[in-house]
């Protein structure tokens, strides 16, 4: 959920594009309206001439039909695609108006579309499709999300709280659906109201109960939607979330639960301890199908490197799989679905290629993007649709009770989890949690499927929740997480030394619990991870991977983002290697501190003569045509060029690189500059002793905040040059007594390291400039 | 040793409870294991820890067991090592890893978080000259990759290598500024009584 800030100038250009869009879609839905209604009369009208016999036959040909209308036969392929054309059509049209999607939160205003097509409709047709059925619902709108909250779960939080997200789901959503579904049948008996058409005290306790049951659930999608804006840490992400996603189990058993009862009639002990037995059934039953089919998924990746291209849809299927089957058997879908996408991730992970891993990514997002989309216009457009039963007392009164049960649950939970967390949740956490509790879609679909006569009642009731949580809360959320100054997310990247150190702390934990002398938490852990280390990866993870450990692993990945960074930003050290580096803009770059326009004369340039010239063009040229020899062989079952894939990627990185490189040249002769004569001795050694001229740009000091982004330290001669230079001193992290920082490099040290490694280096390294990019449309001279 | 739960806290007890901050009872259990570990002695020396079975798995045993000798662990001024610790001196090390609790002052989380990773500074750095040197960070690096067998000094060394210059890239070179130290670095101490289930041996 990104939001792309678009330029000033086109902002205005933007909304009278989606405000042209959605009218283009109004009209289009109208004109399908109407159409269906003339198909109805011609084919009545055909219908008719067909009923006279034969004599008419003879006189009324009719004429080759040149254009004609055949709705029928497309009808439900074309209003799905309308409606996913206009879920798109509405999110490219908010984020293009930044102001509105900062102060509103994108779920309110897909329900107002939701509302204003729900309205265009009634109006056209008079009638509106019901679109929002439950059998849509659950079968092909809520899996998208469940999957891709599911795959993308951060397992390391998600487990280190599991005992309070458990006690938030699980005892969390009884007491509010008993609290609720209580104080609602007493509010019932009590109050009566002589306006209104509806005897509130006829509804019994247990339909009560049941859609005590039903509203009391706190809904993933509306939680993800609307917490995804906020960005609040993430252990507090964590819990709500987790909470929502695991409530399902708990939902699924109350509501079967009441619903037999409401059949049957009465209610006895044993139904209540069978009621917990099938909780129990319910919740494992849910994790282990879907543990089950997350084994299988990850067992079939190891046999995938040949068919690389189907590798996602073994991902997709089988989780969809693991959903459909434990709905057969009324276990819980959502926990099936996160089991297995969480049980399956690390071993396919290390199985598939970096392509599927993209693509599976992407392909999740843009369901559970469009899904969710979809989701809240359809709330909007039911709304519309539904028939209403307005009891003010009834709705009012349930709002209340919602958030009440909400605040008191969360508080008195709080206090007895707090008995047990090491980091205990601070007020203001439970504040978050609290008012995070958001109600959807799926309390909707939920109250759809009612067989109860007080169904309607009912139904507004959960859809004046849903809209209180989701605009009121949802809207206020994010000034009040400001305004309490709750802490948020850093986006810092995951860094090579945090990793390291995560590891580290691992063991160090779980030595000192063995010297302590308890079997604690790491203690568990860890032998969890020898068991995985020993049989599990084995088995589920191809080759040789299988026994990378996940430290070197987590490295190789860093190092090839590093690396497809570095080439797409146009350095790079795989060029023709008899110029090692004359060609190249490879020059240290120093940190970027400059205004944009005064770029072009900064770049310090390597000095050539034109011969040099002449020969690097050829160069370049020549590796231009290898690289579109290479490019057509293919076909569409490898879609590989190379045995080794990566390079396919680099070799298109290599070719728009070079197609810039030769932009360059041309342009050279315009921006040579001089470089300054360094004073220091290195510097100068450095110039002169290989071809590597690399120049800082003047006006630098003398000891210059230089980065340097080298060739990837994987490659072998950047280490062994690095191990000659570091000998002596090593580049050293000294402690100083005074300051607070617990590790800081040696100022005086730093200078002249890193001009040694300038020195050392024949690849001196990539200019990683930020901020220029060049796109493909840029025109590029030949 | 059935008795202990009976005779009063001995008064050194209640001034180590100042020291470290450990609750009476967490001071008991903790002395039990101490007696335990050292077979009765008043002191704990290094082969005493090599009796514990489960640490065999672990591959940064030696930096850990190293830890509880190393001096500056004990008080910020001490230098060296020792070669026996008394009861005291295995409480400070372990009072850095129990919990913050959860009203402090900012000025008292930062000075714990300093603590802490004091501590892991005083891990990585093995000759005890307060610089750690790439070579202790490959040292490092090595010993946690250990455990994977045959992959390897060369990765081992091209991580240690590629972590080295992320410091120095960083802006300001902190090392660890995002990594929440201070509710990571705790494990849960016992109140109670509880047998230990790993024995020696």
């Amino acid at each position: 959920m990104f939001s792309r800030m678009a330029p000033r100038g086109r902002s205005g250009l933007g909304r009278s594009l989606a405000e042209l869009g959605l009218l283009l879609l109004a009209i289009l839905v109208l004109l399908d309206g109407t159409v269906l209604s003339l198909e109805a009369a011609t084919s009545s009208e055909i219908d008719t001439h067909e009923g006279k016999p034969g004599t008419h036959k003879n006189t009324s040909k009719k004429s080759f039909p040149v254009l004609g209308i055949k709705y029928d036969d497309v009808s439900v392929p074309f209003e799905i695609s309308l409606w996913v054309l206009l879920a798109s059509l509405m999110k490219l049209g908010f984020h293009l108006i930044p102001r509105l999607s900062n102060v509103v939160p994108e779920s309110c205003l897909l329900i107002s579309v939701g509302l204003l097509v729900g309205g265009i409709l009634k109006l056209a047709r008079d009638e509106v499709p019901p679109v929002l059925s439950d059998r849509i619902f659950f079968l092909c709108l809520l899996p998208p999300i469940i999957l891709d909250a599911g795959y993308f779960l951060p397992i390391r939080p998600f487990v280190e709280n599991i005992g309070t997200i458990l006690m938030f789901a699980v005892v969390g959503t009884l007491w509010n659906a008993f609290f609720v579904g209580g104080l609602i049948y007493a509010v019932c008996q009590i109050a009566q109201d002589k306006y209104s058409e509806i005897d509130l005290s006829n509804i019994g306790i247990l339909p009560c109960l049941l859609f005590g049951s039903i509203i009391s659930a706190v809904d993933p999608v509306a939680v993800l939607a609307v917490f995804e804006e906020i960005h609040i840490n993430e252990l507090l992400h964590i819990l709500v979330f987790g909470e929502s996603l695991l409530n399902d189990a708990v939902t699924v058993v109350l509501y079967h639960l009441f619903e037999e009862f409401m059949e049957s009639g009465s209610v006895s002990a044993v139904d209540a301890i069978l009621g917990l037995v099938s909780f129990l059934i319910v919740a494992l039953g849910g994790v282990l199908v879907g543990a089950f089919y997350g084994i299988l998924a990850a067992f079939t990746s190891r046999f995938t490197s040949h068919t690389r291209v189907i590798e996602p849809l073994f991902v997709f299927l089988y989780s969809y799989m693991a959903y459909l089957s434990a709905e057969v058997f009324h276990l819980s879908g959502i926990m099936s679905l996160i089991a297995c996408g969480a049980v399956m991730r690390p071993y396919v992970e290390a199985n598939i290629s970096h392509k599927s891993h993209t693509t599976i990514k992407y392909f999740l997002k843009m369901w559970s993007s469009v899904s969710e989309t979809l989701i809240f216009i359809f709330l909007g457009v039911a709304t519309v649709e539904g028939e209403h039963h307005w009891n003010w007392v009834f709705l009012t009164s349930t709002v209340v009770l919602c958030l009440v049960a909400r605040v008191i649950g969360v508080v008195g939970l709080t206090y007895i989890i707090n008995k047990f967390r090491i980091v205990k949740l601070t007020t203001k956490d439970q504040f978050i949690i609290a008012y995070g509790g958001l109600r959807g879609a799926i309390a909707f679909s939920l109250g759809f499927i009612l067989h109860s006569e007080h169904k309607k009642i009912f139904l507004t009731a959960i859809i004046t929740v849903i809209f209180f949580t989701v605009f009121v809360q949802g809207m206020t959320i994010k000034p009040l997480v400001e305004l309490l100054a709750v802490k948020k997310k850093h986006e810092a990247k995951r860094s090579i030394n945090e990793e390291i150190h995560t590891r580290f702390l691992d063991h160090l934990l779980t030595g000192i619990e063995d010297i302590c002398g308890h079997y604690g938490h790491h203690h568990w852990k860890n032998k969890l991870n020898r068991f995985n280390k020993k049989y599990v990866k084995k088995i589920l993870i191809a080759g040789d991977r299988s026994k990378e450990p996940q430290l070197i692993a987590f490295y190789h990945k860093l190092e090839m983002k590093n690396a497809i960074q570095m080439v797409e930003s146009g350095g790079g050290s795989k060029l023709n290697s008899t110029f090692p580096s004359t060609v190249s803009m490879q020059n240290i770059q120093p940190k970027i501190h400059s205004p944009p326009s005064a770029r072009p004369s900064e770049r310090a340039l390597p000095q050539l003569t034109k011969g040099r010239e002449e020969e690097i063009r050829q160069i370049l040229r020549t590796n231009l045509q290898k690289t579109r020899q290479r490019l057509q062989s293919y076909n569409r079952h490898t879609l590989v060029v190379d045995p080794d894939e990566e390079g396919f990627d680099d070799l298109i990185l290599k070719k728009r690189r070079m197609m810039e490189l030769d932009w360059k040249l041309k342009q050279m002769t315009n921006y040579l500059t001089v470089p300054r004569s360094q004073g220091s001795p290195t510097m100068s050694r450095a110039r002169m002793a290989s071809d590597s001229q690399a120049y800082v740009k003047p006006g630098a000091e003398n000891v210059p905040t230089i980065k340097i982004d080298l060739a990837s330290p994987q490659s072998p001669d950047s280490v062994r040059l690095l191990d000659e230079v570091v000998q002596d001193q090593g580049l050293t992290m000294s402690l100083p007594s005074s300051s607070s920082r617990a590790y800081k490099t040696s100022g005086k040290d730093d200078g002249r390291d890193q001009q040694k490694l300038l020195r050392c280096l024949s690849d001196p390294g990539p200019d990683v400039d930020d901020d220029e990019d060049y796109d493909d449309d840029e025109p590029v001279p030949t | 040793m059935g008795a202990l739960k009976s005779t009063p806290a001995p008064i050194e007890h209640h001034d180590l409870s100042e020291k470290t901050g450990f609750s009476l009872r967490q001071i008991r259990v903790l002395h039990k294991r101490f007696k335990q570990l050292s077979d009765g002695d008043d002191v704990l020396r290094r082969e005493d820890f090599l009796g514990i079975s489960s640490l065999k798995y672990n591959p940064i045993r030696k930096e850990i067991i190293e830890a509880f000798f190393n001096r500056r662990n004990f008080s910020p001024s001490c230098e060296g090592r020792a070669n026996e610790i008394d009861f005291e001196e295995f409480l400070v090390v372990m009072s850095h890893f129990k919990p913050p609790c959860s009203k402090m002052t900012d000025e008292q989380r930062k000075n714990i978080r300093r603590e802490k990773l004091k501590f892991i500074f005083n891990m990585h750095d093995s000759d005890g000259d307060g610089l750690i040197t790439l070579e202790d960070y490959r040292h490092l690096v090595e010993e946690l990759l250990s455990r994977s067998g045959a992959l390897g000094k060369e990765t081992s060394r091209a991580i240690a290598d590629a972590a080295m210059f992320e410091v120095a890239r960083t802006v300001g070179h902190r090392l660890l500024s995002n990594f929440d130290i201070e509710s990571r670095m705790n494990i849960r101490f016992l109140k109670t009584d509880v047998i230990p289930g790993c024995r020696l041996g």
